[in-house]
Protein backbone atom coordinates (compact mmCIF):
# COMPACT_ATOMS: atom_id res chain seq x y z
CA UNK A 1 0.00 0.00 0.00
CA UNK A 2 0.95 3.38 -0.66
CA UNK A 3 0.35 6.42 1.31
CA UNK A 4 -0.53 10.20 -0.71
CA UNK A 5 -0.60 13.69 0.93
CA UNK A 6 -3.98 15.00 -0.56
CA UNK A 7 -3.68 18.80 0.74
CA UNK A 8 -2.65 17.87 4.14
CA UNK A 9 -5.06 14.19 4.69
CA UNK A 10 -3.13 10.52 4.58
CA UNK A 11 -4.92 8.59 2.83
CA UNK A 12 -4.11 5.16 1.50
CA UNK A 13 -5.35 4.09 -2.10
CA UNK A 14 -7.78 1.34 -1.95
CA UNK A 15 -8.82 2.36 1.62
CA UNK A 16 -12.57 2.48 0.38
CA UNK A 17 -14.79 5.11 0.05
CA UNK A 18 -14.78 6.09 3.41
CA UNK A 19 -11.12 7.46 2.76
CA UNK A 20 -13.27 10.84 1.40
CA UNK A 21 -9.43 11.22 -0.28
CA UNK A 22 -11.65 12.10 -3.73
CA UNK A 23 -9.15 9.21 -5.25
CA UNK A 24 -11.01 6.29 -6.75
CA UNK A 25 -11.67 3.71 -3.78
CA UNK A 26 -12.90 0.03 -4.20
CA UNK A 27 -15.20 -2.43 -2.30
CA UNK A 28 -15.22 -5.59 -2.62
CA UNK A 29 -17.92 -7.86 -2.35
CA UNK A 30 -20.05 -11.62 -4.16
CA UNK A 31 -22.09 -10.09 -7.13
CA UNK A 32 -24.85 -12.23 -5.81
CA UNK A 33 -24.95 -10.55 -2.60
CA UNK A 34 -24.53 -7.03 -4.77
CA UNK A 35 -27.51 -7.93 -6.64
CA UNK A 36 -30.00 -9.02 -3.76
CA UNK A 37 -29.38 -5.58 -1.83
CA UNK A 38 -30.31 -3.76 -5.27
CA UNK A 39 -33.57 -6.04 -5.25
CA UNK A 40 -34.25 -5.48 -2.06
CA UNK A 41 -33.82 -1.42 -1.96
CA UNK A 42 -36.39 -1.28 -5.13
CA UNK A 43 -38.91 -3.92 -5.55
CA UNK A 44 -41.62 -2.76 -7.59
CA UNK A 45 -45.19 -4.14 -6.20
CA UNK A 46 -47.99 -4.92 -8.57
CA UNK A 47 -50.91 -4.31 -6.50
CA UNK A 48 -53.58 -6.76 -7.07
CA UNK A 49 -56.04 -4.80 -4.80
CA UNK A 50 -59.83 -5.99 -4.80
CA UNK A 51 -61.66 -5.37 -1.88
CA UNK A 52 -61.13 -2.74 1.17
CA UNK A 53 -57.50 -4.14 1.84
CA UNK A 54 -56.22 -1.89 -0.94
CA UNK A 55 -57.53 1.12 0.48
CA UNK A 56 -54.95 0.34 3.35
CA UNK A 57 -52.36 -0.41 0.87
CA UNK A 58 -52.86 3.05 -0.72
CA UNK A 59 -52.80 4.81 2.26
CA UNK A 60 -49.21 2.51 2.97
CA UNK A 61 -48.11 3.87 -0.29
CA UNK A 62 -49.14 7.95 0.39
CA UNK A 63 -47.02 10.41 2.02
CA UNK A 64 -48.22 9.81 5.60
CA UNK A 65 -46.48 5.90 5.87
CA UNK A 66 -44.35 6.40 2.62
CA UNK A 67 -43.51 3.10 1.39
CA UNK A 68 -41.09 5.13 -0.83
CA UNK A 69 -38.34 5.03 2.46
CA UNK A 70 -38.28 1.56 1.44
CA UNK A 71 -37.37 1.61 -2.19
CA UNK A 72 -40.94 -0.13 -3.17
CA UNK A 73 -42.72 3.50 -3.85
CA UNK A 74 -43.20 2.49 -7.63
CA UNK A 75 -45.99 0.95 -8.17
CA UNK A 76 -46.15 -0.73 -11.24
CA UNK A 77 -49.70 -1.99 -12.92
CA UNK A 78 -48.19 -3.82 -15.53
CA UNK A 79 -46.49 -7.09 -14.36
CA UNK A 80 -43.67 -7.20 -16.69
CA UNK A 81 -42.31 -4.54 -14.96
CA UNK A 82 -42.76 -5.52 -11.18
CA UNK A 83 -41.72 -8.11 -8.50
CA UNK A 84 -43.42 -8.14 -5.66
CA UNK A 85 -47.21 -9.08 -6.16
CA UNK A 86 -49.11 -7.65 -3.14
CA UNK A 87 -52.47 -9.74 -3.16
CA UNK A 88 -54.84 -6.99 -1.07
CA UNK A 89 -58.48 -8.19 -0.95
CA UNK A 90 -60.86 -10.95 -1.71
CA UNK A 91 -60.37 -12.92 -4.87
CA UNK A 92 -63.36 -15.01 -6.00
CA UNK A 93 -62.87 -18.14 -8.21
CA UNK A 94 -63.70 -16.02 -11.17
CA UNK A 95 -60.78 -13.67 -9.93
CA UNK A 96 -58.09 -16.30 -9.07
CA UNK A 97 -57.15 -17.26 -12.97
CA UNK A 98 -56.97 -13.65 -13.68
CA UNK A 99 -54.34 -13.36 -10.48
CA UNK A 100 -52.22 -16.85 -11.56
CA UNK A 101 -51.68 -15.72 -14.99
CA UNK A 102 -50.73 -11.54 -13.91
CA UNK A 103 -48.45 -14.22 -11.33
CA UNK A 104 -47.21 -16.13 -14.04
CA UNK A 105 -46.39 -12.98 -15.68
CA UNK A 106 -44.05 -10.91 -13.84
CA UNK A 107 -40.40 -11.78 -14.26
CA UNK A 108 -38.34 -13.89 -11.90
CA UNK A 109 -37.02 -13.05 -9.45
CA UNK A 110 -40.62 -12.79 -7.53
CA UNK A 111 -42.24 -12.20 -4.12
CA UNK A 112 -45.63 -12.50 -2.99
CA UNK A 113 -47.37 -10.89 0.22
CA UNK A 114 -50.66 -12.09 1.13
CA UNK A 115 -52.33 -8.83 2.81
CA UNK A 116 -55.26 -9.61 4.76
CA UNK A 117 -57.32 -12.07 6.12
CA UNK A 118 -59.55 -12.82 2.95
CA UNK A 119 -55.93 -13.19 0.93
CA UNK A 120 -55.14 -15.15 3.71
CA UNK A 121 -58.05 -17.24 4.27
CA UNK A 122 -60.77 -16.10 2.73
CA UNK A 123 -62.04 -14.07 5.84
CA UNK A 124 -64.92 -14.12 7.31
CA UNK A 125 -66.21 -14.80 3.90
CA UNK A 126 -66.76 -18.35 3.43
CA UNK A 127 -69.07 -18.34 0.59
CA UNK A 128 -69.71 -20.90 -2.58
CA UNK A 129 -67.16 -18.06 -4.71
CA UNK A 130 -64.72 -17.10 -2.49
CA UNK A 131 -61.02 -18.75 -2.80
CA UNK A 132 -60.24 -19.48 1.11
CA UNK A 133 -56.45 -18.73 0.47
CA UNK A 134 -54.84 -17.30 -2.48
CA UNK A 135 -51.78 -19.77 -1.31
CA UNK A 136 -53.65 -22.72 -2.97
CA UNK A 137 -53.15 -21.84 -6.19
CA UNK A 138 -49.61 -19.18 -5.86
CA UNK A 139 -46.80 -19.07 -3.31
CA UNK A 140 -46.61 -16.84 -0.85
CA UNK A 141 -43.50 -15.18 1.41
CA UNK A 142 -45.23 -12.89 3.77
CA UNK A 143 -48.94 -13.48 5.13
CA UNK A 144 -50.38 -10.25 6.85
CA UNK A 145 -53.02 -10.64 9.43
CA UNK A 146 -56.04 -8.42 10.48
CA UNK A 147 -59.08 -7.47 8.63
CA UNK A 148 -57.68 -4.49 7.19
CA UNK A 149 -53.98 -4.86 8.70
CA UNK A 150 -52.47 -1.24 9.33
CA UNK A 151 -50.48 0.21 7.13
CA UNK A 152 -47.59 -0.76 9.80
CA UNK A 153 -48.44 -3.98 9.20
CA UNK A 154 -47.75 -4.37 5.35
CA UNK A 155 -44.56 -1.93 5.85
CA UNK A 156 -43.49 -5.04 8.05
CA UNK A 157 -44.15 -7.25 5.51
CA UNK A 158 -41.89 -5.38 3.22
CA UNK A 159 -39.23 -5.06 5.36
CA UNK A 160 -39.83 -8.96 6.00
CA UNK A 161 -39.48 -9.70 2.35
CA UNK A 162 -36.33 -7.95 2.28
CA UNK A 163 -34.73 -9.40 4.93
CA UNK A 164 -35.58 -12.60 2.80
CA UNK A 165 -34.25 -10.98 -0.38
CA UNK A 166 -30.94 -10.02 2.00
CA UNK A 167 -30.56 -13.59 2.84
CA UNK A 168 -30.38 -14.63 -0.86
CA UNK A 169 -34.16 -16.35 -0.52
CA UNK A 170 -36.31 -17.24 -2.99
CA UNK A 171 -39.81 -18.11 -4.13
CA UNK A 172 -41.29 -20.86 -1.55
CA UNK A 173 -40.66 -23.92 -3.76
CA UNK A 174 -44.56 -24.16 -4.60
CA UNK A 175 -44.33 -21.92 -7.30
CA UNK A 176 -43.70 -25.30 -9.29
CA UNK A 177 -47.10 -26.15 -8.47
CA UNK A 178 -48.06 -23.33 -11.05
CA UNK A 179 -45.59 -23.45 -13.52
CA UNK A 180 -46.42 -26.89 -14.38
CA UNK A 181 -49.97 -26.69 -13.91
CA UNK A 182 -50.81 -29.82 -16.12
CA UNK A 183 -48.96 -32.04 -14.20
CA UNK A 184 -50.40 -31.12 -10.85
CA UNK A 185 -52.49 -33.49 -9.01
CA UNK A 186 -54.30 -31.54 -6.34
CA UNK A 187 -56.13 -34.42 -4.86
CA UNK A 188 -53.03 -37.05 -4.87
CA UNK A 189 -51.04 -34.45 -3.31
CA UNK A 190 -52.75 -33.24 -0.36
CA UNK A 191 -54.66 -36.97 0.59
CA UNK A 192 -51.57 -38.25 1.94
CA UNK A 193 -49.11 -36.05 3.32
CA UNK A 194 -46.39 -38.62 3.56
CA UNK A 195 -46.22 -39.41 -0.06
CA UNK A 196 -46.50 -35.74 -1.19
CA UNK A 197 -43.51 -34.59 -3.08
CA UNK A 198 -40.64 -33.03 -0.63
CA UNK A 199 -41.27 -29.37 -2.69
CA UNK A 200 -44.41 -29.83 -0.81
CA UNK A 201 -43.89 -30.69 2.80
CA UNK A 202 -43.85 -28.14 5.09
CA UNK A 203 -46.06 -26.02 3.70
CA UNK A 204 -49.63 -25.87 4.46
CA UNK A 205 -50.68 -28.09 1.54
CA UNK A 206 -49.75 -30.90 3.15
CA UNK A 207 -52.15 -30.90 5.93
CA UNK A 208 -54.99 -33.42 5.76
CA UNK A 209 -57.15 -32.17 2.54
CA UNK A 210 -60.23 -30.34 2.94
CA UNK A 211 -63.07 -31.80 1.04
CA UNK A 212 -61.82 -32.35 -2.59
CA UNK A 213 -63.99 -34.41 -3.70
CA UNK A 214 -66.20 -33.04 -7.57
CA UNK A 215 -69.22 -31.42 -7.63
CA UNK A 216 -70.54 -34.38 -9.45
CA UNK A 217 -69.30 -36.62 -6.72
CA UNK A 218 -70.94 -34.65 -4.10
CA UNK A 219 -74.51 -34.30 -5.50
CA UNK A 220 -74.56 -38.40 -5.96
CA UNK A 221 -73.38 -38.59 -1.97
CA UNK B 1 -98.79 13.98 -10.55
CA UNK B 2 -98.80 10.71 -10.17
CA UNK B 3 -100.64 8.04 -11.10
CA UNK B 4 -103.94 7.19 -10.08
CA UNK B 5 -103.56 3.87 -9.08
CA UNK B 6 -107.32 3.11 -8.04
CA UNK B 7 -108.26 3.65 -11.76
CA UNK B 8 -105.22 1.75 -12.79
CA UNK B 9 -106.43 -1.66 -10.88
CA UNK B 10 -109.70 -1.16 -12.52
CA UNK B 11 -108.28 -0.80 -16.38
CA UNK B 12 -105.40 -3.90 -15.49
CA UNK B 13 -108.59 -6.13 -14.05
CA UNK B 14 -109.99 -5.30 -17.41
CA UNK B 15 -107.67 -5.52 -19.37
CA UNK B 16 -105.82 -8.73 -18.43
CA UNK B 17 -108.52 -10.19 -15.79
CA UNK B 18 -107.81 -13.85 -14.39
CA UNK B 19 -103.93 -12.65 -14.89
CA UNK B 20 -103.86 -10.76 -11.88
CA UNK B 21 -103.19 -12.48 -8.67
CA UNK B 22 -103.12 -9.04 -6.19
CA UNK B 23 -102.58 -5.50 -5.72
CA UNK B 24 -100.03 -4.60 -2.66
CA UNK B 25 -99.74 -1.09 -1.09
CA UNK B 26 -97.52 -0.40 1.34
CA UNK B 27 -97.31 3.28 2.52
CA UNK B 28 -97.81 4.43 -1.05
CA UNK B 29 -95.29 1.67 -2.78
CA UNK B 30 -97.83 -0.32 -4.84
CA UNK B 31 -97.27 -3.85 -6.16
CA UNK B 32 -98.87 -5.74 -9.06
CA UNK B 33 -98.75 -9.33 -8.24
CA UNK B 34 -99.39 -11.30 -11.73
CA UNK B 35 -99.03 -15.17 -13.53
CA UNK B 36 -96.18 -15.24 -15.68
CA UNK B 37 -98.10 -16.49 -18.65
CA UNK B 38 -98.57 -12.93 -20.13
CA UNK B 39 -95.78 -10.88 -18.36
CA UNK B 40 -95.00 -9.50 -21.38
CA UNK B 41 -98.39 -8.28 -22.68
CA UNK B 42 -98.92 -6.80 -18.82
CA UNK B 43 -95.49 -4.78 -19.17
CA UNK B 44 -95.73 -3.56 -22.17
CA UNK B 45 -99.09 -2.04 -21.26
CA UNK B 46 -97.55 -0.51 -18.30
CA UNK B 47 -94.80 0.72 -19.97
CA UNK B 48 -97.46 2.24 -23.82
CA UNK B 49 -100.49 3.34 -21.93
CA UNK B 50 -100.35 6.94 -21.47
CA UNK B 51 -101.86 7.12 -17.34
CA UNK B 52 -99.11 5.16 -16.70
CA UNK B 53 -96.12 5.78 -18.55
CA UNK B 54 -93.70 3.57 -17.18
CA UNK B 55 -90.54 3.84 -19.55
CA UNK B 56 -87.59 3.05 -17.16
CA UNK B 57 -87.19 0.01 -16.27
CA UNK B 58 -84.31 0.28 -12.89
CA UNK B 59 -84.15 -3.32 -11.83
CA UNK B 60 -84.97 -7.02 -12.33
CA UNK B 61 -84.69 -9.14 -9.44
CA UNK B 62 -85.80 -12.17 -8.17
CA UNK B 63 -87.43 -13.82 -5.06
CA UNK B 64 -86.78 -17.43 -3.96
CA UNK B 65 -90.23 -18.85 -1.82
CA UNK B 66 -88.87 -22.01 -0.93
CA UNK B 67 -90.03 -23.31 2.61
CA UNK B 68 -92.01 -19.57 3.33
CA UNK B 69 -93.03 -19.48 6.82
CA UNK B 70 -96.96 -20.06 6.53
CA UNK B 71 -98.15 -16.88 7.24
CA UNK B 72 -96.21 -15.46 3.81
CA UNK B 73 -97.05 -18.53 1.91
CA UNK B 74 -100.03 -16.97 0.90
CA UNK B 75 -98.82 -14.45 -1.41
CA UNK B 76 -96.87 -17.15 -2.77
CA UNK B 77 -98.32 -19.04 -5.27
CA UNK B 78 -95.14 -20.35 -6.81
CA UNK B 79 -91.98 -21.12 -5.81
CA UNK B 80 -89.76 -18.00 -7.95
CA UNK B 81 -91.44 -14.08 -7.92
CA UNK B 82 -89.13 -12.35 -10.75
CA UNK B 83 -89.64 -8.72 -9.86
CA UNK B 84 -89.21 -6.00 -12.06
CA UNK B 85 -89.43 -2.32 -10.63
CA UNK B 86 -90.67 0.21 -12.49
CA UNK B 87 -90.32 3.82 -12.98
CA UNK B 88 -92.78 6.88 -14.72
CA UNK B 89 -90.24 9.77 -15.49
CA UNK B 90 -93.41 11.44 -16.69
CA UNK B 91 -95.88 10.85 -13.45
CA UNK B 92 -92.81 10.65 -10.89
CA UNK B 93 -94.31 7.31 -9.96
CA UNK B 94 -92.95 3.94 -9.22
CA UNK B 95 -94.93 0.21 -9.70
CA UNK B 96 -93.58 -2.69 -8.55
CA UNK B 97 -94.51 -6.08 -10.51
CA UNK B 98 -94.29 -9.72 -9.14
CA UNK B 99 -94.62 -12.55 -11.92
CA UNK B 100 -95.00 -15.70 -10.28
CA UNK B 101 -92.53 -18.97 -12.11
CA UNK B 102 -93.17 -22.29 -11.31
CA UNK B 103 -90.40 -24.32 -9.96
CA UNK B 104 -90.92 -26.85 -13.36
CA UNK B 105 -90.53 -25.53 -16.12
CA UNK B 106 -88.68 -22.68 -14.97
CA UNK B 107 -89.46 -19.98 -17.62
CA UNK B 108 -90.68 -16.62 -18.14
CA UNK B 109 -91.02 -14.61 -21.53
CA UNK B 110 -87.88 -12.13 -21.79
CA UNK B 111 -88.69 -8.21 -21.63
CA UNK B 112 -85.59 -7.33 -23.11
CA UNK B 113 -88.11 -6.22 -26.11
CA UNK B 114 -89.60 -3.85 -24.22
CA UNK B 115 -86.47 -1.86 -22.15
CA UNK B 116 -82.70 -2.96 -23.24
CA UNK B 117 -81.94 -2.57 -19.28
CA UNK B 118 -84.38 -5.73 -18.52
CA UNK B 119 -81.03 -7.41 -21.04
CA UNK B 120 -78.14 -8.00 -18.13
CA UNK B 121 -80.90 -7.66 -14.97
CA UNK B 122 -82.47 -11.08 -16.47
CA UNK B 123 -78.91 -12.23 -17.20
CA UNK B 124 -78.33 -12.18 -13.98
CA UNK B 125 -82.03 -13.49 -12.31
CA UNK B 126 -80.78 -16.29 -14.84
CA UNK B 127 -77.24 -16.95 -13.41
CA UNK B 128 -78.57 -16.52 -9.51
CA UNK B 129 -81.83 -18.03 -9.70
CA UNK B 130 -81.52 -20.20 -13.36
CA UNK B 131 -84.78 -18.90 -14.38
CA UNK B 132 -84.84 -18.99 -17.95
CA UNK B 133 -86.02 -16.48 -19.89
CA UNK B 134 -87.34 -17.18 -23.26
CA UNK B 135 -86.74 -14.72 -26.43
CA UNK B 136 -83.85 -13.66 -24.64
CA UNK B 137 -80.99 -12.19 -26.87
CA UNK B 138 -78.16 -13.37 -25.23
CA UNK B 139 -78.86 -15.88 -21.76
CA UNK B 140 -75.20 -16.48 -20.17
CA UNK B 141 -74.03 -16.19 -16.81
CA UNK B 142 -73.14 -12.57 -16.14
CA UNK B 143 -71.90 -13.05 -12.80
CA UNK B 144 -70.23 -16.33 -12.05
CA UNK B 145 -67.69 -18.09 -14.46
CA UNK B 146 -68.89 -19.66 -17.43
CA UNK B 147 -68.51 -23.33 -16.34
CA UNK B 148 -69.79 -22.53 -12.64
CA UNK B 149 -72.63 -25.31 -12.08
CA UNK B 150 -75.67 -24.67 -10.39
CA UNK B 151 -77.22 -21.12 -9.19
CA UNK B 152 -75.83 -19.74 -5.59
CA UNK B 153 -78.90 -17.58 -4.86
CA UNK B 154 -81.86 -20.63 -4.98
CA UNK B 155 -82.49 -21.13 -1.03
CA UNK B 156 -82.08 -24.31 -1.13
CA UNK B 157 -78.33 -23.83 -2.67
CA UNK B 158 -75.75 -24.87 0.24
CA UNK B 159 -73.91 -21.92 1.66
CA UNK B 160 -70.56 -22.65 1.28
CA UNK B 161 -71.27 -24.44 -2.11
CA UNK B 162 -70.73 -27.63 -3.42
CA UNK B 163 -67.00 -27.69 -3.73
CA UNK B 164 -66.90 -25.07 -6.84
CA UNK B 165 -64.15 -23.53 -5.19
CA UNK B 166 -61.74 -26.00 -4.56
CA UNK B 167 -62.52 -27.90 -7.93
CA UNK B 168 -62.80 -25.23 -10.06
CA UNK B 169 -60.25 -25.69 -12.96
CA UNK B 170 -57.74 -23.40 -12.45
CA UNK B 171 -54.39 -25.13 -13.71
CA UNK B 172 -55.57 -25.89 -16.70
CA UNK B 173 -56.07 -21.86 -18.12
CA UNK B 174 -52.79 -20.94 -17.11
CA UNK B 175 -50.57 -21.21 -20.50
CA UNK B 176 -47.51 -22.53 -20.33
CA UNK B 177 -44.56 -20.45 -19.40
S1 LIG C 1 -59.39 -8.77 5.16
FE1 LIG C 1 -60.98 -7.32 5.75
S2 LIG C 1 -60.28 -5.37 4.92
FE2 LIG C 1 -59.14 -6.99 3.84
S3 LIG C 1 -60.32 -7.44 2.01
FE3 LIG C 1 -61.01 -8.85 3.61
S4 LIG C 1 -62.79 -7.82 4.52
FE4 LIG C 1 -61.64 -6.28 3.39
Amino acid sequence: MTTQQVEGVSAQVGAGPESKSGEAGFITTKLNALLDWGRKNSLWPMPFGTACCAIEMMATLSSRYDLARFGAEVIRFSPRQSDLMIVSGRISIKMMPVLIEIYNQMPEPKWCISMGACASSGGVFDTYTLIQGVDQFIPVDVYIPGCPPRPESLIDAVMLIQQKIARNQRQTKLYDRTRHPLDFEPVALVSNAAEAPATLTGSRHSLPPKDVRTVAEKDEA
Amino acid sequence: MGIDFKALQETVKQRFGEQVLAWSEFRGQYGLHVKSGRIVEVLRFLRDDPATKFVMLTDVTCVDGLKLPETMEQGFPERFAVVYHLYSLEHNDRLRVKAFVPEDPCEIDSAAGLWAAANWGEREVFDLFGINFRGHPDLRRILMPANYEGHPLRKDYPLKGRGERDNFPKYTEIPEA
